[in-house]
């Protein structure tokens, strides 16, 4: 209900005489509701201002390298600072081949958790589980690359890549020598961080299911099972399709822990076992140490990439994610 | 299929979620685990009160790495704390039906935005200006992500007051403004604390928007305008060095930052216990 209707903007009834001191008042308040509305508002604003900001922003930071080298940028893979040439295949190849390899990792296991904590889980055990869940999405990146670093990476080399090689050697995925760090690692430690942020989207999106949609199938005399596949999978598809969209959101931009276990090279190769880079991680290696300025511009064309990129499956992430779980009540949204 | 079949089915799928459940959460014992065993035996009185020491010499701490990452925090919250606060403030009490729904989409779309890309931000923005990394430049990279986390949780928290109580404030005769500063905001408080201290976490272990901004230090910094260290991007020096002394140093930084967050996310969820499950 619109208050202002019947009050008008200043509480008072329209069309009554005011003493002068309610006229005092009632100024005083029309001023107060006036640098109110212009504060609250002009905060909610400067997000428009932010986002508008960092595109620009970097658009025209990377505009010598775009004139320079337009469309070929992103198709081609020679990166040489000396010859002021910069094409960025390798990197958007590292980031798409790592992301992908996170996600058919943390897909799965993402929704099977989210499940499990807003469908089948006995009550008493969801909001600890839930809590833990929100520990590993709190842990910083940097840790995990240096777990990535001094555990991951020497297990695989030890254990898991050997192991890998001479099971499944035949295949281009699984040849090379066993470095520990490269594309397996980032893949791995990508899947290890983005898994609970798709649980948890995912476990609000199951959440927002309407329980007449439960009791329908339970009175029908589904199993619980049943009753999840049929009458809440079924509804809030889209919004778990947006949950796993957040995931690779997060992927595609994740620095510090894939920097770390990356390798840092280069190089496409069809191997996992080999090393390579992504966008964000040659960003993080090379920025400072960028000497010329078409060097930085490429740089930051590579951010802008990533920008666009990132801002892409986001938005298509929050709108499916908002077809079923609409925030809180009582908004239009 | 039988009755007894589908029960069985339906008892299977629902032990398989569960090991998937486990299996997201096994990280944490395994990533928690490892610091404790390697990080428990470097933290020391010392590594909280000195400098660090130059590479060959035993011993050494992250004392300025530890302020500093404090200093970018508070410069972090006095700028994006009140943005996001205000702006959640309009979002939730905002009569408008388009803005707050493209402002809402915008926060979302901006927290997603990979925070090394708010590094590149900036750094154009402040850091090529003043010609020097700097604290200041730090502090507004995090700011900049602090901002949607505090505005949504905000507008969520402002949302779950009873709109009666609204009611009851206009209907007393008070203006707006008073309703939503007196009445509305300290009914949420607690709420909105969580929030704040959420977006704290987070940023606190931020380090990609870092690298280019507040750059590090291997001393007390030397004024806002100066670069600074931070205990994130120590760790990531000492990590990928070569030196075992300094992978211990970072082990054990880990350790504390880990500490800090989980300390701070631990101290969110107490103060919203009870509250938050039983207005849903």
């Amino acid at each position: 209900m619109d208050t202002s209707a019947t009050l008008g903007r200043t509480g008072t009834v329209e069309g009554l005489p005011l003493s002068p001191l309610a006229r005092r008042r009632s100024a005083a308040r029309h001023w107060g509701d006036r640098v109110y509305g212009g504060l609250t508002r002009g905060a909610a604003l400067t997000l428009v201002l932010v986002v508008v900001a960092i595109a620009l922003v970097m658009a025209r930071m990377a505009w010598p390298a775009l004139r320079a080298f337009g469309w070929r940028f992103a198709i081609t893979s020679t990166w040489d600072p000396v010859a002021d040439r910069f094409g960025a295949l390798p990197f958007i190849y590292g980031t798409l081949v790592s992301s992908a390899l996170a996600m058919l990792i943390a897909v799965p296991l993402g929704i099977g958790a989210s499940v499990y904590l807003a469908e089948l889980a006995p009550l008493w055990i969801r909001p600890p589980i839930g809590f833990l869940v929100e520990l590993v999405a709190a842990i910083p990146s940097v840790i995990y690359g240096l777990w990535g670093i001094f555990v991951l990476a020497p297990f695989l080399r030890t254990w898991v890549q050997p192991a890998l090689g001479q099971a499944l050697g035949f295949l281009p995925l699984f040849q090379g020598p066993p470095y520990g760090v490269g594309m397996l690692a980032a893949g791995l430690i990508l899947a290890i961080m983005v898994v609970p942020y798709i649980t948890a989207v995912g476990r609000e999106v199951l959440r927002a299911v309407p329980d007449a949609q439960r009791e329908a199938a339970l009175g029908l005399g589904a199993t619980r099972w049943e009753t999840t596949r049929i009458a809440v999978l079924t509804y809030g598809r889209s919004g778990l399709v947006g949950a796993v969209l957040l995931g690779l959101g997060r992927a595609l931009g994740e620095t510090m822990a894939v920097t770390m276990v990356i390798g840092n090279r280069p190089e496409i190769s069809a191997s996992l076992f080999a090393p390579g880079y992504t966008m964000a991680s040659v960003i993080a290696n090379e920025f400072t140490e960028a000497t010329g300025d078409l060097y930085l511009s490429a740089l930051v064309e590579v951010g802008l990439l990533l920008f666009l990129i990132t801002v892409a499956v986001n938005g298509l992430a929050r709108i499916l994610v908002w077809s079923v779980a609409r925030v809180p009540a009582g908004s239009q949204a | 299929m039988t009755t007894r079949g589908r029960h069985v089915k339906s008892a299977a799928i629902g032990g398989l979620t569960a090991v998937a459940a486990l299996v997201v959460v096994t990280p944490l014992l395994l990533v928690f685990g490892f610091l404790l065993y390697q990080g428990a035996a470097a933290v020391n009185l010392d590594f909280f009160t000195h400098l660090p020491k130059p590479v060959g010499e035993v011993g050494g701490g992250m004392a300025n790495a530890i302020v500093g990452s404090l200093i970018l925090l508070a410069l972090a919250a006095a700028l994006g704390l009140p943005l996001g606060i205000l702006g959640g403030m309009y979002l939730a009490e905002s009569q408008d039906r388009r803005l707050p729904l493209i402002l809402r989409f915008l926060a979302d779309v901006l927290n997603g935005v990979p925070s090394i890309v708010i590094g590149i931000f900036a750094y154009t923005v402040l850091v090529l200006p003043m010609r020097r990394f700097s604290a200041l430049a730090g502090g507004f990279a995090l700011a900049v992500i602090m901002v949607p986390i505090v505005l949504r949780t905000t507008e969520e928290m402002l949302r779950l007051v009873p709109r009666t109580l609204r009611e009851a404030g206009l209907g007393l005769g008070l203006s707006r403004w008073k309703v939503a500063v007196r009445v509305v905001l300290p009914t949420a408080r607690a709420g909105i604390v969580t929030g704040v201290m959420v977006s704290i976490a987070r940023v606190a272990g931020e380090t990609a928007p870092l690298l280019f901004t507040a750059f590090g230090n291997r001393f007390w910094h030397g004024g806002l305008d100066q670069p600074i260290a931070a205990l994130p991007l120590q760790i990531f020096a000492y990590a990928i060095a070569p030196y075992d002394d300094w992978h211990r140093q970072a082990w054990a930084g880990a350790l504390v930052l880990i500490g800090l967050v989980f300390v701070v996310s631990l101290a969110a969820r107490v103060a919203t216990r009870g509250r938050y499950s039983a207005a849903r």
